[in-house]
């Protein structure tokens, strides 16, 4: 650290530094401070040469990119990207009748579109409730079909990545009255509705999500009367509400525990019943400050819809498996993980970055609410 | 001044408000109608499932826990087989749920909190490899990595015969890890009493030292005596008996190895993926714990003329956990809950077990009912445990 201090006036006596000096200036202040430093550098740079380099090698020189099978790629010693040729469409979209899969992308299509528009900070809550109803509606219109010469398609055959994001968009969005009612009876101050909402939120927290889905799968059918039944996805869907309404039920205590006393109290010298001071003054406040922990929980949601596979139903990596049983393609599972790793990955990173913007931005609001 | 007369002067009356207006009254009909809801949906589905139940012919009750299994489990810490009851199989379930959590936990705080100090570090490189790695363990689901680790033990690892062979004794294939252990002998149970007597006369010393060093100022070498202390009778009772060392060395039979002790790739997998992923949460957290120490503190102890080694392990660390404590605690809760991942990749912990249970005997209700109060036992005691720990850390205010 002491070269450093001491650069200016080098630099001084010389005239202005070059871009060489400058840049060995900054390698001796970031990289090779202290002999433990030293060390460790080096240590990386040799695990750079040993690992990242054959790795690059192996994804992008050797890689085959068509062939029939995994033996021509094994000749060439390099990845198997001419797999997802054969499967990389089945990957995402599964079962789905092949003529149709247009649809399913088309899906795919309007949630980001929706995510999008719901990302822009300042939209108004009204705009983006007839946003989403409608995206829902066109989004169960093409998923289904059965009218305008769409083919109907089954519950059993929506598979793949618009399966993920209906479970992900479904459950959270199911999730969220249940985790607000929860949270506002949690704070109640009838006893029988405080011990309630305590009770649902602790059990469900308190158990792994599979065992959930488990009970909804499982359970779920015992349930209702005989005769009925419900296609796995809800069930599975029934599961994930139940899951995430605990959580979000916790987020929201967070963002009602925020809200001044005064606001309460303001509320109630207007005369306002509970609901109207509910839903007017403390769960607009509440909710703008407990948005960056939804939008984490949701990306929590968004990785743990893979658990489905577990119960059976065909997410990516259930289709990922099925193209990996084919006898031609038995050797590319790497290279179907990395896709699929590299399909959650850019979701998770673009959402986490955007609850990190939003939690700048209300630190900076300051915990109030937000004129908008 | 006139006095008012008292006649005049009105109570607001109570009785005036309308029945249905009066807050009490509104708040019991709340409680009747939700609490009456509640049950009301609790009781149909009760008893659609009792008709449901009865008509596939499956009887109620948890005396299937006393029926014979049937079923191998392919690790298990305690004597089972398939002639064992349903519970006994429970029971091996719970401990392996427990072995695998318990190690992911002391694994995961250590691994976690490198990580999250090399985040801090000054040197560019090694920040910009933890920021990567964290980045991407954060942002991909913990199955696909459970997966990938899972088929890289099994599908890359070589064959027994062929096994990699790092030190004598240790043996790596895709049957797992095959290591020597000492063969069992009765001098160790005493070797672990007379450490176990160690380590308690060691704490008892260290607070009596602490409390001379408060009185009169003399420090006295905790550390060194500890360690003689706590090494050194168990050392004593391992020459008195002897020395017994006897390897109990893997040896490869056929297609496996036989003796010695055996690590799965299924456990291996597992906890390699459960550390992997959870120190990723953990390093953010002990990141965002060291941070949020202000840096007077560090200036001030360094004025006081204290070493920077004493500086971070008196000043920084002890702040730094009261931050650190409570969300370390649900991580916890988080990794113990997500080791049931296990069913997928085929390690027999509690959740898998049950599952194999709720589908061989169709006991649905009684094995789910099972599972939550178990798996809520555990994370109370987790919960209780880091409470305690976080009540001795917290800040002692006036």
């Amino acid at each position: 650290m002491t070269d450093l201090a001491q650069s200016p006036t080098q630099s001084l006596e010389n005239g202005p530094p070059g871009p060489a000096l400058r840049a060995w200036h900054w390698a001796r202040g970031h990289l090779f401070n202290g002999p433990v430093n030293t060390i460790l550098t080096l240590v990386i740079v040799y695990a750079f040469f040993r690992v990242v380099v054959p790795i690059v090698r192996w994804a992008l020189i050797d890689a085959t990119w068509s062939a029939d099978s995994d033996r021509a790629c094994q000749a060439a010693g390099g990845a198997c990207w001419a797999f997802l040729g054969s499967w990389g469409r089945f990957i995402i979209f599964g079962r789905f009748p092949y003529g149709e899969q247009w649809r399913p992308a088309l899906v795919l299509v309007l949630f980001v579109v929706m995510l999008a528009v719901s990302a822009r900070p300042g939209m108004r809550g009204r705009t983006l409730i007839a946003i989403w109803l409608g995206g829902i509606v066109a989004v169960a219109a093409l998923m289904w079909g059965g009218f305008l010469g769409m083919a109907y398609v089954e519950t059993e055959l929506w598979n793949g990545l618009p399966l993920t994001l209906i479970l992900a968009l479904g459950g959270v969005g199911f999730a969220f009255p249940i985790g607000v009612l929860a949270a506002l009876g949690r704070r109640s101050k009838l006893p029988a509705i405080r011990w309630l909402s305590v009770a649902y939120i602790e059990l469900i927290r308190g158990v792994p999500l599979i065992t959930l889905l488990f009970m909804a799968s499982l359970m779920v059918p015992l349930f209702l009367p005989t005769g009925i039944s419900i296609a796995k996805l809800w069930r599975a869907e029934i599961g994930f509400a139940l899951f995430f309404g605990a959580y979000l039920a916790e987020a929201v205590r967070g963002g009602l525990q925020a809200i001044a006393r005064g606001q309460y109290e303001a509320a109630d010298a207007l005369g306002l019943g509970y609901w109207q001071k509910t839903c007017l003054i403390i769960l607009p406040q509440a909710l703008t400050i407990s948005i960056p922990s939804i939008v984490n929980l949701f990306i929590g949601a968004f990785k743990d819809t893979t658990l489905i596979t577990i119960v059976g139903i065909f997410d990516v990596l259930q289709d990922a498996n099925t193209g990996l049983n084919d006898p031609a393609w038995r050797h590319a599972y790497v290279e179907a993980y990395a896709t699929i790793g590299m399909i959650f990955f850019a979701f998770c990173y673009f959402m986490s970055r955007y609850s990190q913007y939003l939690e700048r931005r209300l630190r900076r609001s300051g915990t109030g609410p937000r004129r908008q | 001044m006139v006095a008012t007369d008292p006649s005049r002067v009105q109570v607001a009356p109570a009785a005036r408000v309308a029945l249905w207006r009066d807050m009490r009254v509104r708040g019991i009909a709340a409680q009747i109608l939700t609490v009456g809801a509640v049950a009301g949906l609790v009781a149909y589905f009760g008893h659609n499932a009792i008709v449901n139940l009865e008509q596939r012919g499956i009887a109620t009750g948890f005396s299937f826990l006393k029926r014979e299994a049937a079923f191998e489990i392919s690790s298990t810490l305690i004597d089972y087989s398939p002639a064992s009851s349903y519970g006994r199989a429970l029971v091996v379930g719970i401990l392996n749920t427990l072995l695998v959590s318990s190690l992911g936990i002391v694994l995961t705080t250590i691994f976690g909190t490198l990580l999250g100090i090399a985040r801090l570090s000054t040197n560019w490189l090694v920040q910009r490899v933890t920021g990567w790695y964290i980045e991407v363990m954060r942002n991909t689901p913990l199955l696909l990595q459970l997966i990938v680790w899972w088929d890289l033990l099994r599908v890359s690892a070589p064959l027994p015969r062929e096994a990699f062979n790092p030190l004598p004794g240790v043996f790596i294939s895709n049957r797992g890890l095959n290591i020597s252990v000492p063969a069992w002998n009765e001098a160790y149970l005493w070797m672990l009493v007379a450490a176990v007597l160690g380590i308690a006369v060691t704490m008892l010393l260290g607070r009596q030292m602490h409390r001379r060093q408060e009185l009169t100022g003399k420090r006295f070498p905790i550390f060194w005596a500890g360690l003689g202390l706590i090494l050194g009778p168990p050392l004593v009772v391992f020459l008195c008996a002897g020395a017994p060392v006897e390897l109990d060395t893997p040896v490869l039979q056929g297609f496996n190895f036989v003796g010695g002790e055996n690590v799965t790739p299924e456990f291996a997998a597992l906890l390699f993926g459960l550390v992997a992923y959870t120190s990723a949460f953990v390093a953010e957290i002990v990141r965002s714990g060291i941070l949020s120490v202000s840096k007077g503190q560090t200036e001030a102890a360094s004025a006081l003329g204290l070493r920077p080694s004493w500086t971070l392990r008196l000043v920084v660390l002890p702040q730094a956990v009261r931050v650190i404590v409570p969300p370390m605690t649900s991580e916890y809760l988080s990794l113990t809950k997500n080791s049931s991942l296990a069913v997928y990749i085929g390690f027999p912990d509690f959740v898998s077990i049950a599952n194999t249970e709720a589908n061989q005997t169709g006991q649905v209700v009684e094995v789910i009912a099972i599972l939550m109060a178990v798996y809520l036992t555990i994370s109370l005691t987790i919960s209780v445990l880091m409470n305690f720990y976080n009540r001795y850390v917290a800040l002692v205010e006036r």
